[in-house]
């Protein structure tokens, strides 16, 4: 067993532990929020429920480490993030985290194939990961015909390029692939109907459950906390703050 | 490799834009080296004019004016020196060679120049390079020419060929010497010096076709026949300079001080390397000017380069979160720009220096006709190659403008986009 693995199953049973985090944006008016407490276990399938400008995006950015807090303990995989430098954050975030985002965030100018590729370059150990049974470009193509989608036209077009429904594929391929431990969905259906979101997380989570990852997705419909184990509503996980106490 | 090729791609799907900054690059860089190029080329085509000759003799005038116009042929002489005083300086023992020009005819627009056989033997140019016959011979009959590599190129003449001599240098001729035609003996090679235009006539020559002109104007029935003239010692009265050369470098101090002290008249004797010296003095700092003016080009391009990223730094702020989002750091962010930065000053640099090669093939000649200037093409020498790299250098450091501003962003903006 690689050492990583080893050191990650001996310090905690939780995937994501927060306690008593206090964050606020710079500048004058930058918001803030706090966490109280938020826990989630290793495999755990977990919805946040919240409306827009509820504070998803800024608890994804600390969970995920792009942001530090000022105070508090977020504890990911059995390490602890604010005691990481920013450098290490980001290898960590690389390594063990795929994101995929409301408005599927796919960089304008990259093929579907190297947006599912892009997380590989700065991660290498996800990069071993992947590669480990057959070349990283082949298990790309492998996750992307996984999700239905076309690999010659993943190769040949511009993701953004793609329907609605192909850029969600694909941006969920970018974030399984290499087999990160934890998956965050930023309201990734809600650009899509009904029938479309329904194929959409029935592939999401069959390739979760594969890949035993721990699922945290926040969003605002209510309707899908029946296909999660735990759902819970933002509000009694944070508190928000507009503005900037004297 | 990642970096490279984000921002290989990143540059692609904004094309026009880069490829218009590439072209701002590539034109300061052109015009930056271009002037370089012929500073260099004005220079060292001046330098490599004249080689080997220890002094040259004119009536007294300003250096400047004497080198311009014994060896340049530009402007005109004030004075003659008279044969008298050429002989007297001719036979000084320190005196190894000496080479007569007479200058005052024209032909078509080139310079016609009397001298003796001696001058395609003693005249140097190019580090010590002789010049050399692409066809014919010197002059041996009196109405011989030898005309230079241009004269012959451009007015298509052969050996054999039949020229008129004009009488003084405008543009409207005093009159022709048409009643005695030379024949073209010989062709020089080029030299990409002056020698290119000039048509080489001997000094015998100079005085038979002005035998019959008092006072700038023809005088009917003076003329012999050429018969007779040939048959004629045909020694000239004056000269309009010479170039010697001298026994040993020690005496050529001597030399100077005599002619310039003569007492018969008022000469002047300079050395050459001295006189192009005080020529690039004089013309230094329009020299410096025009470097300047084409730095400062460069400079403006590279603030566009800036700008341009800098201008996009809004709109690409999802894509920087995207890269965050994905494991990217900020200092990576920053490696993005400063490589797309670096990436389209390298693609100006060398469209620039293409660029620069296709002016100097479709100006040589342009430059070599209309102004001697002769321009090698030759690859970049290593002063150029350093300023390439400091252009490359440069564009780094201005693009850490943008770069550190998009790394203040993607701080701030985490994993979504913060107006």
């Amino acid at each position: 067993m690689p050492k990583r693995q080893a050191k990650v199953v001996q310090a905690s049973a939780h995937a994501i532990c927060a306690d008593a985090v206090e964050f606020r944006w710079p500048g004058k008016h930058g918001f803030g929020l706090s966490v109280r407490h938020l826990a989630i276990e290793r495999g755990e399938h977990v919805l946040l429920l919240g409306p827009s400008g509820s504070g998803k995006s800024t608890l994804l950015s600390l969970i995920c480490g792009i942001v530090s807090p000022a105070r508090g303990s977020i504890e990911v995989l059995g390490r602890s993030l604010p005691d990481m430098g920013s450098h290490a954050r980001d290898r960590f975030r690389a390594e063990h985290f795929g994101i995929i985002f409301q408005m599927f965030n796919l960089l304008p100018y990259a093929s579907a194939l190297d947006t599912v590729l892009l997380p590989l370059s700065f991660a290498p150990d996800r990069q071993a990961r992947a590669s480990k049974e057959r070349p990283a470009r082949d298990e790309a193509e492998r996750v992307l015909s996984a999700l239905g989608i076309d690999v010659p036209l993943a190769t040949r077009e511009i993701a953004a390029n793609l329907s609605v429904g192909q850029q969600q594929r694909v941006a969920a391929a970018r974030a399984l692939i290499g087999g990160p431990e934890i998956i965050v969905a930023d309201e990734p259906t809600s650009a899509l109907d009904s029938e479309s979101q329904r194929r959409f997380l029935d592939l999401l989570f069959r390739q979760v459950e594969d890949a035993g990852a721990t699922l945290l997705m926040v969003s605002h419909d209510e309707r899908l906390s029946a296909r999660f184990g735990r759902a819970a509503h933002l509000q009694d996980v944070v508190a928000m703050a507009r503005e900037r106490s004297a | 490799m990642i970096l490279q090729r984000l921002a290989f791609l990143s540059l692609r799907n904004r094309w026009l834009t880069a490829l218009l900054t590439v072209f701002a690059v590539a034109i300061s860089v052109a015009l930056f080296l271009g002037v370089e190029k012929i500073r260099h080329g004005a220079r060292t085509s001046f330098a490599d004019t004249i080689s080997g000759t220890d002094l040259i003799v004119g009536a007294r005038t300003g250096n400047i004016q004497l080198l311009l116009y014994a060896v340049f042929r530009i402007g005109n002489a004030t004075n003659n020196i008279t044969w008298q005083s050429y002989q007297d300086i001719a036979k000084r023992g320190e005196v190894a060679w000496i080479v007569p020009l007479s200058l005052g005819d024209s032909h078509r627009g080139f310079r016609v120049m009397g001298t003796d056989r001696s001058y395609f033997e003693h005249y140097k140019f190019r580090g010590g390079q002789s010049l050399r016959f692409s066809a014919g011979k010197p002059f041996e009959d009196l109405f011989d020419t030898v005309v230079g590599a241009d004269v012959a190129r451009q007015l298509g003449y052969h050996v054999g060929d039949r020229i008129v001599v004009s009488h003084g240098l405008g543009i409207i001729s005093q009159g022709e010497h048409a009643d005695r035609p030379f024949r073209v003996s010989g062709i020089l090679e080029k030299t990409g010096t002056p020698v290119d235009r000039t048509v080489h006539v001997s000094l015998a020559a100079i005085e038979a076709i002005h035998i019959d002109w008092r006072q700038g104007a023809k005088v009917k029935g003076l003329a012999p026949p050429v018969e007779t003239l040939r048959k004629l010692k045909l020694t000239p009265k004056a000269v309009t300079a010479a170039l010697v050369g001298v026994k040993s470098k020690l005496s050529t101090f001597r030399l100077q001080r005599f002619i310039n002290e003569y007492p018969q008249e008022p000469l002047l004797a300079i050395f050459p390397g001295v006189a192009l010296q005080e020529l690039w003095g004089l013309v230094g700092t329009a020299e410096q000017a025009l470097v300047v003016v084409s730095a400062m080009v460069v400079v403006a391009a590279l603030l566009g380069l800036a700008t341009m990223i800098l201008s996009t730094l809004n709109e690409r702020r999802r894509e920087m979160a995207i890269l965050r989002s994905v494991g990217a750091s900020p200092r990576t962010v920053v490696g993005l720009l400063m490589t797309e930065a670096g990436l389209l000053t390298v693609c100006g640099v060398l469209s620039g220096v293409a660029l620069l090669y296709l002016g100097l093939y479709v100006a040589r000649p342009l430059l070599d006709a209309q102004y001697g200037i002769y321009l090698p093409i030759t690859l970049p020498s290593d002063r150029e190659l350093a300023t390439l790299v400091v252009i490359v250098l440069a564009s780094l450091g201005i693009a850490l403008l943008p770069a550190l501003r998009a790394y203040r962003m993607s701080l701030a903006d985490g994993m979504a986009v913060r107006a």
